[in-house]
């Protein structure tokens, strides 16, 4: 008997006759566009319907406006990634005192718990955005671990005005993401949904109950 | 279609017009014969083979196509009033006659069949007058007539046209009645199901007759409405423009 | 001769229209979500070209499907994913037990997978002292209570929030009774984020396989997939083999299309690329990532050309959404893993077409489904071609079960249909007495007693419209 994919393969194999391959006609993603300067708007109509919230900020004072909106929730800690750009701005324009920043510099099996139960809100920055839906694109990695955007009540998350993209589909292009990709990369459109009971929508199921966009101008 | 509009046509009276709603079928020749052409209705007609064809029962189906693709030999198009036999005889015997040595001959058979309402609208581009007291109806639009034959809302231009009648929106006017064939008797629970539900939300309009363009749609839908001793009506669209149209 | 174990699908449905309360729950339920949909397709056009693109994306993909497979594996390999192949449910069980064993695993949280329950793989795994727990809310609700999924994205769709909660002030530990959604939700929220933390093992479905990077997309709105992928130290991964696309630029129209035609949303909440286990630096992820792919019938049905196209499906839903039988009877009538119109193509082919007949037949072929398959699978066509399997043996076709749902009582009904058809002087004999005696036939005859359970009896009309052309003598040739 032959192992099982040897006899899968062959048996597709032996289907035979494949016939010409169907020309992919894009034009219906390539029509998606929107002039620069109004993709911010299409982005935040798409995720605050879907309960996003938006912070305004601008190059300067983007760690400020994080820093009171901490300060109004009464947040205790914010973790963020010490090492990553964004992560790094932020501790340098961070204020002793106050709201506490805590940092994700540790492998995930010696800081569940603490995750888990000791956090309020997690920092993130963003590679950048998608105008049609609405949506942030995040490549976490070593300087960004992947549970800071899932795991913590709140996520906050640095989008430059600058780079968002129409679609989805043009990202991907944009950013390589079709040749290369990270362990992990995703797209986030908002806070954390169900609508398995009784098809009427309840927030925070199992990730985050809140997302806020810092969303920078950087496109003037 | 050229521009032209064509003087003569073939009339196929489907087997349940024939058997069930022969008024529907006059009634369409009729408006065709208004529209200046003359319908030519061969005899020897059946049935489209759509029962056998739908049961998988293919060489049988094909057996009663042949028979009726050869009534029609001249190069003139073929009229239906029926949207799910059209479709059968449009879109389904190219497939069922598909790698046959008549393919060619069934293709081009094919190509010259209409639903009697498209064939009105698209073709004739009739223009009705209304001589009929006012009301109001609902349309039933049939799954086949929409789905397999690309109805774009034909009929209900043609009531459109009609001042004293109302259309009133049919909920769901997209869903099944229920009938499908033979599905009506293998599953009569969910057919069931089905008709009653196409019948309140008909109920629901107000309305005082529902139309449809197809015999099996008809059937179905009476069927049910006379068993709860219902005092809405069905009627087949080519008699309800009929009637309400002709010089008296 | 009549197929063994013949699953009758008009019995369990007949029963589930006896239920008001499931009947209002999908109607309800059902109505949103085509609301919904059209609410996301403003543009004939534009979803033309996207049903279009889409189409052409799946089918490429299938036309190149060993192919792809293969360097799926291998790019899989580069990325540290390390690939398993299974050909059956057995199999796949086999192998998931294996590597949670080899690992010591206990417990095991899972994302939605409609292929783990193709699998049967909970109930295999508790067998083997393994907890499988659920962790979509839906999926959640439903093993809480030993049911199976009634839709493929809405799982517990069949209930309704006071259902909810009784059953979980009876079954949560500590539970009140509310009928508050978002207290339900928190509820669940709380039992599952201990299980995450505490889970030795993850499993997930795929939404599409990306060939060129080795990439699992995973589609959700919960983040329970990406707990059950992220959180634990292995993540095992599990997918039909028709679920590879050759680029991530291939995946991104099916996810656009996927989101809108099964919920009605532009885009879902996460949108998960998994292209690897936790890399150099990382400081979370899962050790290990292992992908099982099944075949469970899916080549045999790979194997047909016009057959094919049921694998193009990217298991929206929205067939079942826009199904007026499923709509009326709901998902566990079909006593199927997928129900609705996939199901009804899907299922035959996966146990036997004449084991599945009546099922099969459980359609009006309306073609709602097929309008709105965003892979624009010709279900109604396939339905009717599995009609035809069942009772033709020699078709030379690969179809499972073929010809044994053949019965000697339908084979001679149709020959003689036939026979009266194409005769038009034997069916002129026929609507003779039809329209002359046809009244007379009783109402509880048989096949015209099913018809009457709901309606009249059609009366024939008293002279023909053929009888009456003749009489007429209108021109024929
Ligand atoms: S068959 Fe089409 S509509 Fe149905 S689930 Fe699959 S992709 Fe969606």
């Amino acid at each position: 008997m032959n192992d099982p994919r040897t006899a899968i393969l062959g048996r597709l194999r032996a289907s035979g006759d494949s016939g010409p391959l169907p020309d992919l006609d894009t034009a219906v993603l390539e029509r998606r566009q929107w002039p620069a300067a109004q993709r911010p708007a299409q982005l935040r109509k798409g995720m605050e319907a879907v309960h996003t919230e938006f912070l305004e900020a601008t190059p300067a004072d983007w760690p400020a406006v994080i820093r009171s909106f901490c300060e109004r929730e009464g947040l205790k800690n914010l973790l963020y990634g010490p090492t990553s750009e964004a992560g790094s701005a932020l501790a340098a324009a961070w204020p002793a005192g106050g709201p506490a920043l805590k940092p994700y510099d540790r492998p995930v099996e010696t800081f569940k718990e603490e995750l888990f139960n000791g956090v309020d809100a997690g920092f993130t920055g963003t590679v950048g955005g998608v105008a049609e839906t609405g949506g942030l694109l995040l490549m976490p990695g070593p300087a960004e671990p992947r549970l800071m955007s899932l795991v913590p009540p709140i996520h906050i998350a640095l989008l430059r005005a600058s780079t968002i993209h129409d679609t989805f589909w043009s990202a991907v292009k944009a950013l390589g993401w079709g040749r290369a990709l990270p362990p992990n990369a995703l797209m986030i459109s908002g806070p954390s949904k169900t609508a398995d009971i009784e098809q009427t929508l309840a927030y925070g199921v199992h990730g985050p109950k809140r997302l806020i966009v810092v969303l920078v101008d950087d496109q003037a | 279609m050229n521009g032209t509009k064509p003087k003569r046509v073939y009339f196929y009276g489907t087997c349940l017009v024939d058997l069930f709603f022969p008024d529907a079928g006059m009634a369409g020749i009729q408006l065709l014969r208004r529209a200046g052409v003359e319908v030519v209705f061969p005899d020897g007609q059946t049935c489209c083979g759509q029962p056998a064809f739908n049961c998988g029962y293919f060489e049988e189906a094909r057996d009663v196509a042949r028979t009726q693709v050869a009534l029609f030999p001249e190069d003139l198009p073929v009229i239906l009033p029926s949207g799910s036999c059209a479709g059968m005889m449009k879109v389904h015997y190219p497939e069922l006659f598909h790698g046959q040595p008549d393919e060619a001959k069934v293709r081009a058979f094919s190509a010259r069949v209409y639903e009697l309402t498209q064939f009105l609208v698209d073709v004739l581009d009739v223009k009705l007058k209304d001589l009929g007291e006012p009301v109001k109806v609902t349309w039933h639009s049939s799954c086949h007539a929409v789905r397999d034959l690309g109805l774009k809302g034909e009929p209900q231009a043609l009531i459109g046209q009609l001042a004293n009648v109302e259309l009133a929106p049919l909920a769901r006017e997209y869903e099944c009645c229920g009938f499908g064939g033979t599905f009506a008797v293998r599953h009569p629970e969910i057919s069931g199901a089905m008709v009653a539900d196409k019948i309140a939300d008909a109920t629901a309009t107000g309305a005082s007759v529902v139309l449809s363009t197809d015999g099996g749609c008809l059937m179905n839908v009476n069927g049910a409405l006379e068993a709860k001793r219902s005092q809405l009506k069905v009627q087949h669209i080519a008699e309800f423009l009929w009637e309400r149209t002709r010089a008296r | 001769m009549h197929a063994e174990n013949e699953v009758h699908f008009r019995d369990a449905a007949a029963k589930a229209l006896l239920d008001p309360q499931l009947r209002a729950n999908f109607r309800r339920a059902m109505d949103g979500l085509i609301a919904k949909r059209k609410a996301q397709f403003p543009d004939p056009r534009d979803l033309q070209d996207l049903r279009d693109l889409s189409t052409a994306i799946r089918s490429r993909s299938l036309l190149c499907l060993p192919e792809l497979l293969e360097q799926l594996e291998a790019s899989c390999a580069k990325n540290g994913i390390k690939v398993h192949w299974a050909e059956t449910c057995e199999q796949a069980n086999e192998l998931i037990l294996g590597l949670l064993e080899a690992r010591g695993a206990k417990t095991m949280v899972k994302g939605k997978s409609m292929v783990s329950e193709e699998m049967h793989l909970n109930a295999f795994l508790e067998k083997h002292g393994i907890e499988a727990l659920e962790s979509d809310l839906g999926e959640y609700i439903i093993q809480q209570d030993g049911e199976t999924p009634s839709h493929i994205i809405m799982p517990a769709i069949h209930k309704n929030k006071d259902q909810i909660a009784r059953q979980f002030s009876q079954k949560i530990k500590d539970a009140k009774y509310t009928e508050d959604v978002d207290e339900l939700t928190a509820m669940a929220r709380k039992v599952l984020r201990e299980k995450f933390l505490n889970a030795d093992a993850g499993l997930s479905g795929v939404n599409f396989a990306v060939a060129e990077t080795g990439t699992l997309c995973l589609v959700e709105n919960e983040g329970n997939g990406r707990m059950s992928t992220h959180v634990p130290p292995i993540h095992i991964a599990v997918m039909g083999l028709e679920k590879v696309v050759a680029r991530l630029e291939d995946a991104a129209p099916l996810y656009s299309i996927l989101t809108r035609s099964a919920t009605g949303q532009a885009v879902s909440t996460y949108f998960n690329l998994i292209t690897g286990p936790r890399g150099e630096g990382e400081k979370d992820g899962p050790q290990e990532v292992h992908l099982v792919i099944l075949d469970n019938g899916r080549s045999r049905i790979y194997a047909d050309p016009q057959l094919r196209a049921t694998l193009r499906c990217i298991r929206c839903g929205a067939c079942m959404n826009h199904c007026p039988v499923y709509t009326r009877v709901g998902g566990h009538a079909y006593e199927a893993i997928y129900p609705g119109p996939i199901g009804k193509i899907l299922t035959p082919q996966m146990e036997g077409v004449g084991v599945r007949h009546d099922l099969i037949h459980g359609s009006s072929l309306c073609g709602a489904c097929g309008e709105v398959c965003p892979v624009e699978i010709p279900i109604p066509e396939i339905l009717v071609r599995l009609r035809r399997e069942a009772t033709h043996e020699d078709l030379g076709s690969k179809v499972a079960g073929k010809g044994t749902g053949r019965t000697a009582t339908e084979d001679w009904a149709w020959r003689l249909w036939a026979g009266v058809i194409k005769r038009p002087g034997l069916y002129r004999v026929a609507t003779w007495f039809a329209t002359r005696f046809g009244k007379a036939l009783p109402a509880n005859a048989p096949l015209i007693k099913n018809w009457t359970q709901s309606r009249t009896k059609p009366v024939p009309a008293r002279r023909s419209l053929s009888e009456r052309m003749r009489a007429e003598g209108v021109p024929h040739e």
